[in-house]
């Protein structure tokens, strides 16, 4: 049995619109989930239901065995962090963070001990007598990470927690949250829009779109299988490269022939025919430069995008536009003539009529 | 040699005592499109805010094409703000939103030059089919667009950008940088945006300026500012996973943490001491010397940021996806000594 069951859950404003729409979940102990999406997609609006700060129209929330859909959220022994940090402005940062630990009956004893470890590792030793309201955003959230995570209660429900802070902080933040989690084994439910942090936090992801699900899976396997065009698109930064066209019989074989461009690519093990959309990723895009350069396809760099580690040309070819990643010393600047290749392991084909994945 | 649009010298701005503005000082050329990078609290906006003349520096020149800007009124400086936050007349349609600023009697313009400007920049943002909705109505990313439209429409000759993708969501942002940078290739002016956002001024700069603390401490092209940052406290603002900083010393012809640990070759002539400034995709998981143990392991996607401890310091590592690890194994860092940064300590 799965340490939280989500069976149905669906969530209908009153004015009708459809928030959540049949959602069901089994999330292992331990386990990390990540719930992904863009804004008004319901994520949010889902991990409220799990919270019990919002009541769902209907469905049932499960957790450890026990049905907890019509408790209060002081009975549900979930932990949370929101954006927007909620601290208690009468009491010192020391006070905010045991406050969970003082709740629960621990000694005093040890509640300083705990205190002095999960401060330290979140650099905020020397705040500990402040009040918060004399603390800037950043070590405020840090507090409320800290007053969150001390304590292991059967859930954490996090919504956004990163969202506005620096990335320096973010990085830094992000790195804490898995750590802590990954000692402590506690569920953890993490509700973003920023693909970026699914990727690096979670067990799995769940992708959301319209107020469903549209994909549960790995991290790797969501960005190497996505089973829609909209993961291809949603999961990775940039996100997959996606090309409209037809894969039409070619001899014994299958091609795909692009929409607007002369030319076909040979595919291979393909039952499918038909409009189509073919999808590849930066880096499987290989883009030859110079007077020797060659390649399936001829474009040119429309905007050349530094990103440190790497690098990403913008292309314009016949079809469209299509993204390169590259390592950071290339030197392609904007307006330069490349020639592009497409790495056949890394070809996904999406069925035009549904947006799914067909290979 | 032509002006430049913009020089700003010595500008110095203190709020009760705390000193926001110190010493900045910078030219923007035509065409250029400069990124100002730095933390919250940095006082970006206080240097957009004083150079649109909603605030007075306490010290310092602002010339705008050749003439001083600080004796013109706001209205009379020709620049164009874009806020965080969108600001746009809710109640009125995208197009009234658009041709407010252009129906300033001030400005003189006749009916068909004011809808032969809405309609260019509503056709450079592709908002063409919004302009009869009224602007609350609009998602986010369509009312940052109609902000952005307000300001191309007056055609100034600067424009000031205050963080205006910070508000939209991850996906949105990265779509508009790209459109954006390539958008402001077509304007005519040049562009001062800021952000606290290390991949956007990566990607869209030709030039980063890093503001901290009212400081600027290093202005050069990102390439110049991520592989070789003036100062730590630069090459911390750059970089996802941060750069890794490590006390060392010297060796006979090795690196060493303060553990002893080896951390890779002396290349070049070096100080007794120093902090090196490592960049994890600088380090390779395996070939090294020194066992590390595997703390976190996170996709990225094409690659994978492995969190390891390695001596008495904790590592950063990047590496292709085809490296897979799992917390608690043991690897064997080998650094790149040619690509280290060295800081005397």
């Amino acid at each position: 049995m799965s340490f939280i069951q989500i069976r149905a859950l669906e969530k209908t404003w009153p004015d009708g619109t459809a928030a959540v729409r049949r959602f069901d979940l089994d999330i292992a102990a331990g386990e990390f989930t990540v719930l992904l999406g863009p804004s008004g997609c319901g994520k949010t609006t889902t991990l409220r239901m799990i919270a019990g700060l919002e009541t769902p129209t209907s469905g049932k929330i499960l957790l450890n065995g026990a049905d907890v859909t019509h408790l209060p959220p002081s009975r549900r022994d979930v932990g949370f962090v929101f954006q927007f940090y909620a601290l208690y402005p009468h009491m010192s940062v020391a006070e905010n963070i045991a406050f969970p630990l003082a709740c629960t009956g621990v000694a005093r004893a040890e509640r300083i001990a705990a205190v002095a470890e999960i401060a330290e590792r979140l650099c905020i030793s020397n705040l500990l007598n402040r009040r918060p309201r004399e603390l800037p955003g950043g070590d405020q959230q840090r507090v409320a990470l800290a007053r969150a995570m001390i304590r292991k209660p059967a859930v954490w429900l996090m919504d956004e927690p990163l969202g506005t802070l620096d990335a320096e902080l973010r990085a830094q933040l992000c790195e804490f949250i898995r750590a802590r989690q990954i000692e402590a084994r506690v569920a953890t439910i993490y509700v973003t829009h920023d693909q970026d942090e699914a990727m690096r936090l979670a067990d799995r992801v769940i992708v959301m779109n319209a107020g469903e699900i549209l994909q549960i899976g790995a991290p790797s396997e969501m960005y190497l299988r996505p089973s829609s065009i909209f993961t291809a698109r949603f999961v990775g930064s940039p996100g997959m490269n996606l090309i409209e066209g037809e894969v039409i019989s070619n001899g014994g074989a299958r091609a795909f022939a692009p929409r607007g461009g002369n030319i076909k690519l040979i595919i291979p093990n393909m039952n499918f025919a038909g409009p189509a959309w073919l999808g590849v990723r930066p880096e499987g895009v290989r883009c030859g430069m110079g007077a020797t350069a060659s390649g399936d396809l001829a474009g040119r760099i429309a905007v050349d995008a530094f990103a440190g580690s790497a690098r990403f040309y913008h292309i314009d070819c016949a079809f469209g536009r299509v993204v390169a990643r590259h390592d950071p010393g290339g030197r392609g600047a904007a307006g330069e003539s490349v020639y592009l290749t497409f790495d056949p392991a890394s070809i996904c084909i999406f069925n035009a009529a549904d947006g799914r994945r067909v290979s | 040699m032509k002006d430049p649009v913009l020089r700003i010298s010595n500008l110095q701005k203190s709020y009760g005592g705390r000193r926001v503005l110190d010493g900045v000082q910078f030219d923007v050329s035509a065409g250029e499109f400069t990124v100002v990078l730095g933390p919250t609290g940095a006082g970006k906006t206080t240097l957009l805010r004083t150079i649109a003349g909603l605030e007075t520096p306490d010290a310092g020149n602002i010339i705008m094409n050749g003439a001083d800007a600080l004796s013109l009124p706001p209205a009379a400086r020709d620049v164009a703000l874009v806020f965080q936050n969108f600001s746009l007349y809710p109640g009125k349609t995208v197009r009234a939103n658009l041709e407010f600023p252009l129906r300033a009697p001030e400005r003189g313009l006749g009916e068909s030059d004011i809808k032969d400007r809405v309609a260019k920049a509503a056709s450079m943002l592709h908002i063409e089919r919004l302009l009869d909705r009224p602007a609350r109505q609009l998602s986010g990313g369509e009312m940052q667009r109609v902000a952005i439209g307000r300001a191309i429409v007056r055609r100034p000759s600067l424009f000031l950008m205050d963080e205006p993708l910070t508000n939209l969501d991850a996906k949105l942002r990265e779509e508009l940088r790209v459109e954006l940078r390539e958008l402001a290739r077509g304007l005519g002016a040049p562009v001062l945006w800021v952000t606290h956002d290390p991949s956007e001024a990566l990607s869209m700069a030709d030039r980063i300026i890093v503001l901290i603390a009212g400081r600027i401490l290093q202005i050069g092209a990102p390439e110049n500012v991520y592989f070789a940052p003036a100062s730590p406290e630069v090459a911390r603002q750059l970089g996802s996973p941060p750069i890794n900083l490590i006390s060392a010393v010297a060796s006979g012809d090795l690196w060493r943490c303060a553990d002893g640990t080896p951390i890779c070759n002396i290349k070049h002539p070096a100080p007794a001491s120093a902090l090196l400034g490592i960049r994890p995709e600088h380090i390779a998981p395996t070939g090294g010397e020194s066992p590390a143990t595997v703390e976190v392991v996170e996709n990225m996607g094409p690659t994978r940021v492995v969190v390891a401890r390695f001596g008495s310091v904790v590592l950063h590592l990047l590496t292709s996806r085809d490296f897979s690890a799992r917390p608690g194994d043991i690897i064997f860092p080998r650094v790149d000594g040619g690509k280290i940064i060295v800081w005397s300590a």
